[in-house]
């Protein structure tokens, strides 16, 4: 029996719908896609180990929509109803906040990993742009739903991090307020937060999200410059079963990672905020601002007459602005060279990133 | 033939793109400007309280120890030194917005997020926080503490 007599689908509804929707082509264009097999293949799934997570938030932030109320009145004691009453709701609620550092984690090695690999070589810089943004809409979901349960940490958390906003030249006023919805952190910020959580982040989400796999789609996926020149006869497996079945294979473990982590270590409430309050003692943000959080903290009061934090919060959109345009800036990958600084500022950000997380986990609080 | 032709043909052609490209914007800026000017929200009463009475007697409140009190919306820190003197202070750290408190082991004020401290002047003494914090003024009136602003 050959190929093609094996896979016909003779099935009427099939036809039918062929008819009106082009399976058919969608078919064909399936079967067409591959992905090459080198030693770097396994980088491969963490793109779509980020998007499996990204699913998991998606549905089970819309169970979470069921039980919370957005306002400073009802926010906390809605998520205090929802973890202590609700069935499930404890993991409903664990699986939403650790799928999210999860997520981060896994859009952070897949980043890396493409920076290393230097698969934003032409023509693939808008998936790269495109990618970076993400992240960028990843961090804005972090920030955002940190403050939904309007606990302390969450409270003191957006005081800093919307006063950052403001540290930003000429529009940062403007912007400040219009992040907390007035001048002050109130519940007017936490709706408005819930706001953008639930319905402009997703929707742009939505948006860039269809573009980047549009690209990954069009372009197939990038073979390293290092890899493309030696082993002549290219090897690639299909996606559709092969590289697929994989992948969820992946995402059975993720599954399963987040099961245990949710049952063992359940997401915390802590003390209602209360803005009257000193902010606590050895106060934490998300571990993926910490770096952030920490070099703020290094930071004189004044750097050649600015105030330290400002210098800070411009260097970070420097570095920001930096990531974005590396497939602009990056010549000699381009041309298919080696691009060893590259390279080496790849290494430079992971290690500071990993050196100030952890002295920011170890230092003692009130030092 | 051809260039009667094209003349009024360009300049018809030439006007209705002109007419769409402005109509077009017209209809943009007629969205955008309410819409931007609905996400700035309207100011809020500014905080007024230029004096506030506190509940807290003198006499309850330790040398050596603060709290935080409501100024208006805000919040500040009234503060004992261990000579007994009693300072109040906003309690906004000058940093990045997180509210103080104090340390009766270093006998400062000090802020948690970012680690800076202030001494009993409220002057900015460690730490990244880049200016002293507004001192209030205290006046104490038999057991009432009245705090007022422009010390």
């Amino acid at each position: 029996m050959s190929m093609e007599t094996r896979y016909k689908r003779p099935g009427r509804l099939w036809e039918w719908l062929d008819e009106r929707i082009g399976l058919a082509d969608l078919e064909k264009l399936a079967k067409k896609k591959e992905v090459p097999v080198h030693r770097h293949t396994a980088w491969y799934y963490l793109g779509g180990m980020t998007l499996f997570l990204l699913l998991v938030q998606v549905a089970t932030g819309i169970l979470l929509l069921l039980y919370y109320r957005p306002s400073a009145e009802e926010a906390y004691e809605s998520v205090q109803f929802l973890m202590a009453e609700v069935e499930f709701g404890w993991l409903i609620r664990s699986i939403h906040s650790w799928a999210a550092n999860l997520m981060v984690f896994t859009l952070f090695v897949h980043l890396f990993s493409v920076w290393f690999l230097k698969a934003y070589r032409p023509p693939r810089e808008i998936t790269w742009v495109s990618g970076v943004a993400l992240l960028g809409l990843a961090m804005g979901f972090g920030f955002t739903g940190y403050l939904l349960p309007w606990n302390e940490v969450a409270f003191f958390a957006t005081q800093v991090g919307t006063e950052i906003t403001g540290a930003v030249p000429v529009i940062g006023t403007f912007l400040l307020r219009l992040l907390r919805g007035g001048d002050e952190v109130t519940g007017a910020t936490l709706t408005r937060f819930y706001g953008i959580h639930v319905a402009i982040l997703p929707a742009m989400t939505l948006l860039l999200m269809g573009l980047h796999l549009y690209l990954v789609q069009k372009h197939g996926m990038s073979v390293p410059p290092g890899v493309e020149g030696q082993e002549k006869p290219k090897r690639a497996m299909p996606f559709l079963p092969n590289f697929l079945l994989r992948d969820v294979v992946g995402w059975l473990l993720a599954l399963a990672i987040l099961a245990a982590l949710a049952a063992y270590y359940p997401a915390e409430l802590g003390q209602k905020a209360d803005p009257f309050a000193p902010a606590p003692v050895g106060i934490k943000p998300e571990w993926y601002f910490m770096f952030m959080f920490k070099t703020l903290k290094y930071l004189p009061a004044h750097i050649l007459g600015i105030e330290g934090e400002v210098v800070g919060i411009l260097g970070f959109g420097v570095a920001g602005l930096f990531l974005l345009l590396i497939p602009f800036l990056d010549r000699r990958a381009a041309r298919g060279e080696k691009s060893p600084l590259f390279t080496g500022m790849a290494i430079v950000a992971i290690v500071y990133m990993i050196v100030l997380t952890y002295l920011g986990y170890t230092e003692v609080p009130t030092q | 033939m051809a260039e009667d032709a094209l003349g009024p043909e360009t300049t018809r052609r030439k006007f209705i793109n002109w007419f769409l490209a402005t109509s077009g914007g017209a209809f943009l800026l007629a969205v955008l400007y309410p819409v931007t000017r609905y996400l700035i929200p309207p100011p809020a009463g500014e905080a007024t309280a230029a004096t506030v009475t506190l509940s807290v007697k003198p006499a309850d409140l330790k040398p050596n120890s603060g709290q935080i009190f409501k100024f208006g919306n805000r919040p500040g820190i009234l503060v004992r030194t261990p000579a007994g003197e009693i300072r109040a202070f906003s309690a906004i750290c000058t940093h990045l917005n997180c509210t103080v408190q104090y340390r009766s082991d270093v006998s400062r004020i000090w802020c948690a997020c970012h680690n800076g401290h202030f001494d009993l002047n409220g002057r900015n003494i460690a730490g990244p926080p880049p200016r002293p914090l507004e001192q209030f003024m205290v006046n104490v009136r038999g057991d009432q503490i009245v705090v007022s602003k422009g010390a």
